[in-house]
This record gives structure tokens, sequence and C-alpha cells, in this order.
């Protein structure tokens, strides 16, 4: 449309800012994409978000929309002639949103556990993180989609995910794939997807960007909705993965303990 | 057609007074099944929320539906003929859809430890779930509803946190009309409508109902 101003504010590594980069890439919606430096926030992000200052941000002819599944459902509503994401019927449509409410709930929260814990913890986490995608698994069924035939607005909410597996992989010592095949399979379908393929960020990038600023505390609160550590854990595992990526950087081997 | 529509339900949830709250804001006829929570829940509730087990459910004609917020949304995606709770313009949906999930992870989130916890712990948890009350108060600003002249999907999420403000004072040893007299006034307006008034409980039994989950759930 003539005369319309799209503006995201993202951050490169973020899953949520992921989620919002497809939605309007499927919509072939034209926007300006700013990249926010999360321990240095723009002043637009901090006047945009106000509530809770973190990415994504939408900003339509000025106006901010904030949470990236209620900015999804926004793109879908507005750009409504090309790839619908929700389904048109309201019960398929509650059942969508149930799912996607259910990824948020369940799958960052074991992400934070990963990162910082070791032994039993680390365990636990893994085995959660891994139920979480096999109820998914359960729910995708034998669908190319989890919208069915075509990608929708839970394939937008999940895949981003996709992108920290590496680094999970590779902290927690487990393959995802092996225990979840209908995910992986799930997962490279919709890499297939151009809207897909160009937003989703880097694996072997987003392990780097999460050690890089393991000290900075804020970036990882803000990173994630949900965060499960105390303070004093929290700063310990940064620690770990800084020292970490400084051994990895001169020995060029990804080590995690 | 003669819809069947029934709610797994808890007469002091507030996710559960939500769903309430709507289908009588929308006329809908329903059967309101209580649970018997935590420990005996229905075959019926782990049949039809097996993911979460948790209530309230919608079942409507057989079909379930979970999690409040997105059952208050396809109700006024299936009665759209009367008292819409969503605004029709994309970018007020979008802001009305931010406020209910703001009340969802900030006020319910937090109400929880300062049932559940004492001493510092539970001071800790008042003073942000009073600090979160607050946003909530500028946003509400000179509004009658946070919607604006209509009440809708924001007032919804959280009118039912109003009928434990007098809990909050006794836990807290505050007054509320002091820390957010919008709110408390704006509490007062839900109150007047029918759909509120016959489907919370007031601050006083709340208050007793409280203290009895306080006894039955206090790590001593």
């Amino acid at each position: 449309m003539a005369g319309e101003e799209v503006i995201l504010l993202s951050v490169y590594a973020s899953m949520f800012s992921m989620r919002v980069r497809i939605a309007l890439a499927e919509k072939g919606v034209k926007y300006e994409l700013k990249e926010e430096d999360l321990t240095n926030k723009s002043l637009l992000l901090l006047e945009m978000n106000s509530v809770h200052k973190k990415v994504p941000v939408l900003l339509h002819n000025g106006k901010p929309i904030l949470e990236s599944l209620i900015i999804v459902q926004y793109i879908d509503e507005v750009w409504h002639d090309k790839n619908p994401l929700e389904p048109s019927d309201p019960y398929e449509r509650a059942q969508a949103r149930f799912w996607a409410d259910f990824i948020d709930k369940k799958v960052p929260c074991k992400i934070s556990l990963q990162w910082a814990a070791k032994g039993e913890e680390l365990e636990a986490a893994k085995k959660e993180f891994i139920e979480a995608l096999k109820v998914l698994e359960g729910e995708l069924g034998d669908k190319p989609y989890f919208g069915g035939e075509e990608f929708g607005y839970v394939d937008v909410a999940l895949i981003p995910f996709y992108s920290w597996f590496h680094a999970y992989e590779t902290c927690g010592n487990f393959k995802i794939g092996a225990q979840c095949p209908k995910f992986a399979a799930w997962a490279k379908r919709c890499m297939q997807r151009e809207s897909v393929s160009k937003s989703l960020a880097d694996p072997e990038k987003v392990y780097d960007f999460r050690a890089l600023t393991g000290l900075q505390i804020f970036f990882i609160i803000y990173m994630f909705d949900f965060y499960c550590l105390n303070s004093l854990d929290f700063i310990r595992s940064q620690v770990r993965l800084l020292l970490n990526f400084v051994i990895r950087i001169s020995s060029k081997q990804a080590v995690c303990y | 057609m003669a819809d069947e529509v029934i709610v797994l339900d808890h007469e002091y949830s507030p996710p559960a007074n939500r769903v309430i709250i709507a289908l009588k804001e929308k006329g809908v006829a329903f059967v309101s099944k209580q649970e018997d929570l935590p420990n005996n829940k229905s075959s019926l509730l782990l049949e039809m929320n097996p993911v979460h087990k948790q209530i309230p459910v919608l079942i409507h004609n057989g079909k379930p539906i979970c999690e409040s917020l997105i059952i208050v949304e396809y109700i006024d995606e299936v009665w759209n003929d009367k008292s819409p709770l969503l605004p029709t313009d994309p970018h007020e949906r979008a802001h009305s859809k931010f406020w209910a999930d703001y009340i969802d992870k900030k006020i319910y989130t937090s109400a929880r430890p300062v049932l559940t916890t004492k001493g510092e712990t539970q001071a800790a948890a008042m003073k942000e779930l009073i600090s979160s009350l607050k946003i909530l108060d500028a946003e509400l600003g000179d509004k009658p509803y946070f919607g604006g002249k209509t009440f809708g999907i924001t007032d919804i999420a959280l009118i039912p946190i109003y009928s434990r403000f007098y809990t909050l004072e006794k836990f807290g040893n505050l007054s509320m009309n002091e820390e957010c007299p919008k709110l408390v006034a704006w509490g007062e307006r839900c109150l007047q409508r029918e759909s509120v008034s016959t489907t919370l409980h007031n601050q006083y039994e709340t208050y007793d109902f409280m203290l009895e989950i306080r006894k039955k759930l206090v790590v001593e």
C-alpha cells in the first residue's frame, strides 16, 4: 500500500524478533529493519515499548505494536490479502493460539536452564525440553505443517527456536534431531521457505552471540520472557559461558562443561 | 441451532471468572461444572485439557478450548452479534491484547507468591505486584474502561483480581485506594455490570477463601 511506513526494532539472534521477520516476509511487506543493541537501547525502543523495553517492536505508520505473537496476529489482520497465517475458522484459530502459547510457556524456560546448569540440573532441563518437543511432535502428527497443508501461525511461532538448537546441542551434549526426528523433518521443510531461511539467524552466530554477551545481564533478561535462575547462578553461568567462548576462539573447539 | 456450552470452572479462579463474565456479556446460555481442585480433577477435565490439565476449559458442542484469554477471544469471534469485547481497529485490538497479556504476565505471576510465601519473599512479591498495578492504574487514566467507553477484554482480564484487593490490603498492610485509586473506582464501576457482580465473590468472602488456601500452601 502506498505511503505505508513499517519499521521493525529487532535483535538478530532473538527468536521473538525472527517470528516477526518471517511474518513480514510471508506477506511481502517492505519494511525498515533497525537492529537494537540491548546493552545500549535506542531512545526509540525505550519510547515505543516503555513498559517492557524489549524487542521486537513493530512501528506501523508511527504506532507501536508489541509482543511477538500479538505482532504476528496484527500483521496477519492488516495484510490479509496474502498467505494467511491464522486459520479462518474460530475453533481452529483458538487451537493454533493454544499451541503458540504452549511454545511460549514450555520452550524458552528450558533454554535458560540449559545454559546455566550442569550435571543433574542440565539432564533434567534437557529432559523437559525434549518432552515439550515430543508433545509438539504429537500435535504435528503426519501433517507437513502445524496448520495442515499450509505454513501458518504455529509454524511461525516455533521455527525461530531452531536457530538456537546448535547452541543447546553444543552445551547440552545431545542431538535434538535424533530424539525428535519428526520435529527435525518439519524444521527442514520450513527452512525451504524463503521467508524462513532469510529470517532465521545463523546457528553459529547465535552461539557466539550468546557467549559474547554473557556478562550482560540485562541482555539476557530481555532476550527471554521467562528466566528461571536467581542472579548469583546467573552471573556464574555467564562467566562460564564467556570463558567457554574465549577458549573456543583460541582453540577453535567447542568446549562445554 | 442449539449450542451446547459447558465451562469447567471454579468459583474462585480468576481465569475461570473471565470466561464466565465473557459468556454473560454475550448472553450465551451455558452450564458451569465446578472442579474440585487441585487433587480431584474430573476425568472430563483431564480428557478436555490433557496438556495442562487446568481450568478453565470451554467445551463448545463437544470441542474444547483452553487458556482463558484465548477462550475470551473465541467467545468474541463466535458470538459476534452483540457486546464486542475487542475493538475492530487492528491497532487498538493489538493494544487491548497487549494489556491483557501484561495482566497475565505481571499480575497473576506475582500474585501467587504473595499468597503462598511469607516474610521478605512475600514483601518483595507484594512490592512487585503493587508496582505492576500502578502501571495499570496509569494506563487506565481517566477512561471509564481500559478500552475506552466500552467494557472489553482487558477489563475482563483484570476484574477478577479486584475481588482480591481487600486480601492485598490485609496481607500488605496498605490501602489500595491510596496505591491505585483509579483502579478502585474502575473496579466499582465494573461491579455495576451484572456479568461481573453475579460472577465474582465479594472481597470478604474472597479473603476468607484466600486464608484457607494459604493455610494449605504456605511452607512453614
